[in-house]
């Protein structure tokens, strides 16, 4: 039995705190839940867009708690892809808020106070595998229809670790910082809900005066951020917010910079909690590492050791394995976590296990000798902006499909785009903001003469990448 | 420069606006003002008048017009 399975035995407690105040508890979150997987005549695929109120949860739950198949989109998905997806994936049903004004035709199955579920007209000609929980995607700033698929078995195995390492209780009440639909996010919203927790919802951001009004009136315990949460947490001089309810943070979702490693853990020190930095991605359902408390001065930069009941390992070029410690190679990861693979289409959903446990990370890691890994870079060429994985050679290709000369390097949080005809900046960067999702601040494009290339034609990375300082 | 029209220059170069779209401007009405951009608008602000915003200022600078009884309390007359 699932965790979503059995959560009757927490009826009487506060599942779900609204922003106006109002919860609900688990038995009225689950006959919602359980109202919405009623309408489903057969097991199959589900859109659900996400965000983060009450219906939304109570979705995800009944999809979960009646074998549907949901896959998980943010709000912003732009309705290109969102087009795209749907000609891909054929679902049958969709789940959205009603605000969203989605020019799509079918019949109303449901109907509550913010969202609705729509039958759809597709036929469901393929299978869906017997394991498949649920589809979360890759690079959504993209654009790219790649999922993720996520067992029962990746759910429940990662929910226990990261609900044994990080402690939590059925005291805790973590209040939302993230999308419902990001895989971090999602993890906070089922490890809570697998200990009976609350959850507080909002979508208000930190920099708004009514997500701390909402903390402080609420007693939040716990939330988590990507990097550019603890640059806003800084600015804000959290070291003076009082804020007594606070038991501990999280970080995931990109490398936190060293310095404000150091610098949090001991503004958390001061403030008498803890800060854990983990480590994940969706494809191992969420997380893979922490490091624990105690070693977050000692160990800062670190990510840590690998979750309770993962094993992490570094392989070098020819994949075999490093023994010795400070060497680089390419972190692996083993673990029940590890999801059954990609879909890049609806025939893709019948595929069962294809990873087997172990996942090939794409970043490269090396170990200390007590046997903390680090993260020193990446195998492939993306870039995290603010929390979301960007890919450069797609967003290369999808601007050479335009007809732009160009090519992608930069940092996290800072993607630069070279282009070599300065009259075309303005267009680029409107055809980004129109075909991506990729934060608009995270961006920019430059004019360079030349792309440097090789005799064979590939761009010389490296060298472009010492324009990059010059800006 | 005025002080009016450094104010205006902050929101146009943080947020990618147009000067006609500044009245009534409101945090997340366009998609440039989100949390990315709310700290470039605030770290632009603390430069070009040397000021340091307090936590509560920052959180509640949510439009234009409520951005400009804020600089009042830094002695910036606009």
């Amino acid at each position: 039995m699932a965790f979503w399975d059995i959560l009757e035995q927490y009826n009487i407690n506060t599942a779900l705190v609204m922003e106006n105040g109002n919860s609900l508890s688990y038995k009225e979150l689950l006959d919602i839940s359980d109202k919405i997987g009623l309408c489903f005549e057969r097991r199959c695929l589900v859109f659900s867009i996400c965000s983060n109120c009450a219906e939304s949860v109570a979705g995800y739950l009944g999809f979960l708690r009646h074998r549907i198949v949901p896959l998980l989109l943010p709000e912003q998905t732009t309705s290109e892809l969102l087009e795209r997806l749907l000609q891909t994936y054929r679902p049958s049903y969709i789940f959205f808020p009603k605000k969203h004004d989605l020019s799509i035709c079918g019949n109303i199955v449901w109907s509550g106070e913010s969202y609705i579920l729509l039958k759809l007209n597709f036929q469901q000609d393929y299978k869906l595998a017997d394991e498949l929980a649920v589809l979360l995607t890759t690079s959504g700033s993209t654009g790219s229809p790649k999922l993720v698929r996520q067992s029962v078995k990746n759910i429940e195995a990662n929910t226990g670790s990261i609900v044994e390492y990080l402690h939590i209780t059925e005291k805790d009440r973590a209040i939302t910082t993230l999308p419902m639909s990001y895989t971090y996010g999602l993890s906070i919203i089922q490890t809570h809900l697998a200990q009976g927790a609350a959850i507080i919802l909002t979508e208000a951001s930190l920099l708004e005066k009514r997500f701390w009004n909402l903390f402080k009136e609420q007693c939040a315990t716990t939330f988590g951020g990507v990097p550019y949460t603890y640059e806003i947490l800084k600015k804000l001089n959290f070291k003076r917010m009082e804020l007594p309810s606070l038991r501990y943070i999280t970080q995931a979702g990109g490398k936190l910079s060293k310095e404000l490693s150091k610098e949090f853990s001991e503004i958390c020190k001061y403030k008498g909690i803890e800060m854990i930095v983990m480590y994940g991605q969706t494809e191992a359902t969420a997380r893979m590492s922490y490091l624990p408390w105690k070693f977050a001065q000692s160990k800062a930069g670190s990510i840590g050791i690998a979750v309770p009941n993962g094993h992490f390992w570094l392989a070098d070029e020819n994949g075999k394995a490093i023994e010795e410690p400070e060497m680089t190679g390419e972190l692996i990861y083993c673990g029940e976590n590890v999801t059954l693979g990609y879909a890049q289409n609806c025939a893709d959903l019948a595929k069962e296990d294809e990873n087997h446990g172990e996942l090939q990370t794409g970043d490269m890691a090396k170990r200390d000798a007590d046997g903390f890994y680090y993260i020193v870079g990446r195998k492939k060429r993306f870039l995290k902006i603010f929390g979301n994985r960007v890919n450069m050679d797609e967003v290369e290709n999808m601007l050479k499909q335009e007809g732009f000369d160009c090519a992608c390097t930069g940092v996290d949080d800072q993607m630069n785009i070279y282009v070599t005809d300065a009259t075309l900046l303005e267009k680029v960067a409107t055809f980004i903001r129109d075909h991506t999702s990729i934060n608009r601040n995270g961006f920019k494009v430059c004019f360079i003469e030349k792309i440097p290339r090789n005799e064979a034609g590939k761009i010389i990375y490296s060298r472009l990448k010492l324009y990059d300082e010059n800006d | 420069m005025t002080n009016l029209e450094k104010y205006n220059e902050a929101f146009i170069n943080s947020l990618g606006v147009e000067e006609q779209q500044l009245q009534g401007l409101t945090y997340q009405s366009v998609d440039t003002w989100d949390s990315v951009g709310h700290m470039q608008l605030i770290a632009t602000l603390e430069d070009a008048f040397d000021i340091m915003f307090d936590t509560d200022d920052i959180i509640d600078f949510s439009s234009y017009e409520k951005g400009k009884e804020y600089m009042a309390k830094y002695d910036v007359e606009l």
